[in-house]
């Protein structure tokens, strides 16, 4: 095996020196009746061609290999990644390191990651990000469970127009504490109705997700306001960063946390993971936040450099009072994220999500010509929801090899029909065509 | 002589992104814009984000040096004790990377899906086969979330059985997450000492577990690189009082078809991917955290759920006592196809694997152990813990031997952990290691420990050939600055 540099000599000289006979006699501490007899039943191994033959063959069976135009966004979605960011990203200094315990032989991540923090939080516009949680999902659970821990109330209301992965990961985060969760509806235009929080009592925070998961703007003032009223924090959720190049962040409406999925910003989709847990807070906070930091330090010769820092709130330190038991995260992707959004930068990044927005827009006109009814009224950025005037519009698009969005009545009875589309810079107006010149046949 | 692999060289200095560029630059093609511009909404438009703007050339110069700074497991040793830091396939990254995998959408209808839900499918299986467990959740996003997801299958148990628990014995050898992951379900972490000989006594459980404990989390190999021999009854004890099991699996490396947790006891068990089937850690993440468990708790597994009926395969979230979510998707995905690719390149050569981990371990034990005080002397599994007890008398710390080790090429062993030890020095090699980088490793910290007796102050200033020293770790955490 060509990961293993043992020979038999060395085999041999090495069990000279510790004492023992044999490879099988290392394992003498374990009692007889906990070994296992006999070998594992595992297939025969494969060589590097064949590995390869067998992964790309599996790989091919899938919509990605078979050249299906996809139109679902709802939590992950399809950007271009410039190929610097990929070559970067497999330089093997980054992707064979451990977390940076040690600052004087890591500082390559650890300056990567404080770069991520800053260039995370100018983007949301809050006063500290951390260097990242596990997803979107775990992020807005941790954002739950940081709000009940400041407040000390425990009870949140959250939008139902969060996206329902993420709720349901709440949920199962909340199942053994006794915390409980009560669901804001949506308005006519798509965006959170506020109204039953009055009779809702005491809560930690008001919980929305801005685009929404039917990719509609939500009104963040309102939110605000709700949570102001209600003396709860207001928590912001997000499964497309990107939107936040042109649209007011959540950190402008006073956000008191800033939560979400980092995918867009670099990273494959890779049927779903690994993605970005992004994670912002205000400063007086910091101290509550789930996960690491990386800060600024300087060295014996005063010289500047970074490490990890506030670990007292962390799992190793503080042990079952931890503020989370997170350990490992996403840094490389975080890594990544930095890395797209420096490479796009000020203006590259504006216009990427001006065109997703335009893109999108022109995609709706072009259905509600084809007869399509778009229920929500509210302004979307690249996802909206549409009812298509056939039945069989879905299925014909698929056998044209178009994915044309997500179905949503397993998500929303009330929304039979109707589905998520999601457009982004990868689609051509060809492509936006294409699909509207099927509709309504 | 030994001609250790640490030595100086030109590295570059390279500031904070925002201190490079110019207003105008931009790193990125953008695709042709062939719709015509759309005003966005006044009342939800904002400013364009505070970035900085930069050339091609200088995103590449940027990230190349950074990397410079980074000691990899493909720079060199990397003994860190429990965290199993051994190569990365090169092929596995581009498995990973197919367009087939990389660009696939999680929501797309499973019959476009299964090449990769077959991916998952065949791991679950190989997973359970290794660990001699029943089924497997793919989802936990790393070995913490694995923990979560254990204690709250147990939780989910016990209340199905109408009766709520509120403890979870949790002993001193276990890993450091394991009380946090505990206390997020709500449990209280009861602990409970090792013996004499670093492994638990059935007595001292025996004493701890009643019927208000909802189980015990144990890591075997413990943290002192112990197989924690009285598993067994161990395990019987916690059963008859109606609890359960928990494995903490991050040191697998050591047992790979030499012990299968289900056959010993366990009820649940998760794994760490990118510890013990060699995917690579990012620098932090991400890794993946599976869960392993028996019959009994297979109903509670997160959903969705991985089905195969006659050769084809769709998710599945039917199943109403599951405990839930926990992913934003399924998991993370691109990690499992890495270490599915390992198991199928080694086959039933794992308990190979295990065994040279084991052998490599021990060797470093027998040849450092008179250097370094050995806190037991026993034979070991993939791991063996030391301290800085020898180097008390010249004020030398553990901390200041193992700087000077970074200087020698070698990345430090996982240091003041477990807490059990005083100082603790705990090393893992791994079987990825040849006998020669051992052997340097070996002559390093022989080397070190007679500095410590010569020069003990060239150690306490040590690393000195690193881009910086020793870094102020309190006043940063004291005025945290957290951004730029």
């Amino acid at each position: 095996m060509r990961y293993l540099p043992h020979t038999d000599s060395d085999v041999a000289a090495m069990l000279a020196v510790i004492g023992v006979r044999s490879l099988e006699e290392l394992f003498s501490p374990i009692p007889d009746d906990c070994r296992l007899r006999g070998p594992l039943t595992l297939p025969e191994p494969l060589n590097e061609w064949e590995l390869e033959g067998y992964f790309e063959l599996l790989s091919n069976t899938t919509a990605a290999a078979q050249g299906f135009s996809s139109f679902i966004g709802a939590g992950s979605y399809d950007h271009f990644i410039p190929e610097s960011n990929r070559q970067l990203l497999s330089r093997s200094e980054f992707y064979t390191a451990y977390t940076p315990y040690q600052p004087e032989i890591s500082q390559g991540t650890l300056q990567a990651i404080y770069e991520y923090q800053t260039l995370t939080a100018r983007l949301m516009q809050m006063e500290v990000a951390n260097a990242s949680l596990y997803d979107g999902a775990s992020s807005l659970a941790e954002a739950l469970l940081m709000s009940i821990r400041i407040t000390k109330k425990p009870t949140v209301a959250i939008s139902r127009s969060i996206h329902p992965h993420y709720r349901r990961v709440a949920q199962t985060y909340f199942a053994p504490t006794g915390y409980s969760a009560i669901e804001l509806p949506h308005l006519s235009d798509g965006r959170t109705d506020y109204s039953s929080l009055q009779q809702a009592g005491e809560v930690a925070a008001v919980v929305v997700q801005s685009p929404n998961f039917f990719g509609v703007i939500e009104d963040l003032d309102s939110a605000a306001e709700a949570a102001r009223a209600h003396d709860a924090l207001l928590i912001v959720s997000f499964t497309e960063p990107l939107a936040y190049g042109i649209l007011k962040p959540p950190g402008k409406y006073g956000a008191d946390i800033a939560c979400g999925e980092g995918q867009s910003l670099g990273i494959p989709q890779s049927f779903g993971g690994p993605g970005l847990g992004i994670f912002a807070s205000k400063m007086q906070y910091v101290r509550n936040m789930p996960g690491r930091l990386v800060g600024r330090a300087q060295d014996v010769e005063g010289r500047g450099g970074y490490v990890l820092t506030l670990a007292t709130r962390e799992q190793h330190i503080r042990r079952q009072k931890a503020t989370s038991n997170i350990c490992t995260n996403s840094s490389l992707c975080a890594l990544a994220a930095a890395m797209y959004m420096a490479t796009l930068g000020k203006t590259g990044f504006r216009e990427m999500a001006q065109l997703n927005h335009d893109k999108a827009e022109y995609l709706k006109d072009r259905l509600r010509e084809k007869g399509c009814e778009l229920p929500f009224s509210g302004p979307t950025f690249n996802e909206f929801v549409v009812r298509f005037p056939n039945p069989g519009d879905y299925r014909r698009l698929l056998e044209r090899k178009v994915l044309a969005g997500l179905p949503l009545d397993a998500y929303y009875p009330e929304l039979k029909d109707h589905h998520l589309l999601c457009v982004t810079e990868t689609k051509s107006r060809s492509d936006l065509d294409a699909l509207a010149e099927e509709v309504g046949r | 002589m030994t001609t250790f692999p640490g030595a100086t060289g030109l590295v570059f200095n390279e500031p904070p992104l925002w201190e490079m560029g110019k207003p105008g630059r931009c790193a990125a093609d953008l695709p042709r814009r062939d719709v015509e511009r759309r005003q966005i909404d006044n009342a939800v438009a904002g400013d364009p984000p505070d970035f900085p703007e930069l050339s091609e050339p200088e995103i590449v110069r940027h990230y190349t040096r950074l990397s410079q700074w980074n000691f990899g497991v493909d720079s060199g040793m990397y003994p860190l004790g429990s965290c199993t830091m051994k190569y990365n396939p090169k092929l596995h990254e581009k498995l990973a990377a197919f367009r087939g995998f990389a660009e696939l959408h999680p929501l797309s209808p499973d019959s476009l899906s299964q090449g990769a839900l077959k991916v998952m499918s065949e791991l679950e299986r190989l997973l359970a086969e290794i660990t001699g467990m029943q089924a497997v959740s793919l989802q936990p996003a790393a070995g913490a979330q694995g923990e979560l997801a254990g204690m709250l299958l147990i939780h989910a148990y016990h209340k199905k059985k109408c009766g709520r628990r509120t403890k979870i014995i949790i002993p001193d050898t276990a890993h450091g997450t394991n009380p946090a992951s505990a206390a997020l379900c709500g449990y209280e972490p009861i602990p409970v000492k090792s013996n004499e000989n670093g492994i638990l006594s059935p007595e001292s459980i025996a004493e701890a577990m009643d019927d208000q404990t909802a189980g015990i989390m144990v890591t075997n190999p413990n943290t002192l690189g112990l197989f924690e021999e009285h598993i067994k009854q161990i395990a019987e004890i916690v059963h008859r009082k109606g609890g359960l099991v928990y494995c903490d699996g991050a040191n697998m490396n050591a047992v790979m078809g030499i012990v299968r947790m289900g056959e010993i006891g366990v009820d649940v068990l998760h794994l760490n991917l990118h510890k013990t089937f060699s995917t690579p850690h990012g620098g932090g993440g991400p890794g993946a955290g599976p869960i392993c468990v028996r019959k009994h708790l297979e109903p509670f597994l997160p959903v969705p759920r991985v089905v195969e009926r006659k050769g084809s395969y769709a998710l599945s979230s039917d199943f109403p006592d599951s405990i839930g979510k926990l992913h934003s998707f399924y998991g993370n995905f691109s990690i499992m196809v890495r270490a599915h690719a390992y198991i199928l390149s080694m086959g039933a050569d794992l308990k190979r694997v295990s065994e040279l981990a084991v052998l490599n371990a021990n060797y470093i034990k027998e040849r450092l152990k008179g250097t370094l005080h050995l806190a037991y002397d026993r034979p070991c599994m993939h791991e063996c813990v030391f301290s800085d007890k020898l180097q008390k008398k010249h004020k030398v710390t553990t901390l200041d031997m193992v700087k000077r080790l970074i200087d020698y090429g070698f990345h430090p062993p996982t240091v003041y952990f477990p807490l059990v030890v005083d100082g603790a020095i705990m090393i893992e090699p791994t079987e990825t290691e040849s006998k020669e980088t051992i052997d340097a490793f070996i002559e390093a910290f022989k080397t070190v420990a007679v500095e410590a007796e010569q020069y003990p102050d060239q150690l306490r200033r040590a690393p000195g050939r690193t881009k910086v020293r020793r870094l102020d770790e309190t006043s940063a955490a004291r005025h945290p600055c957290l951004g730029g």
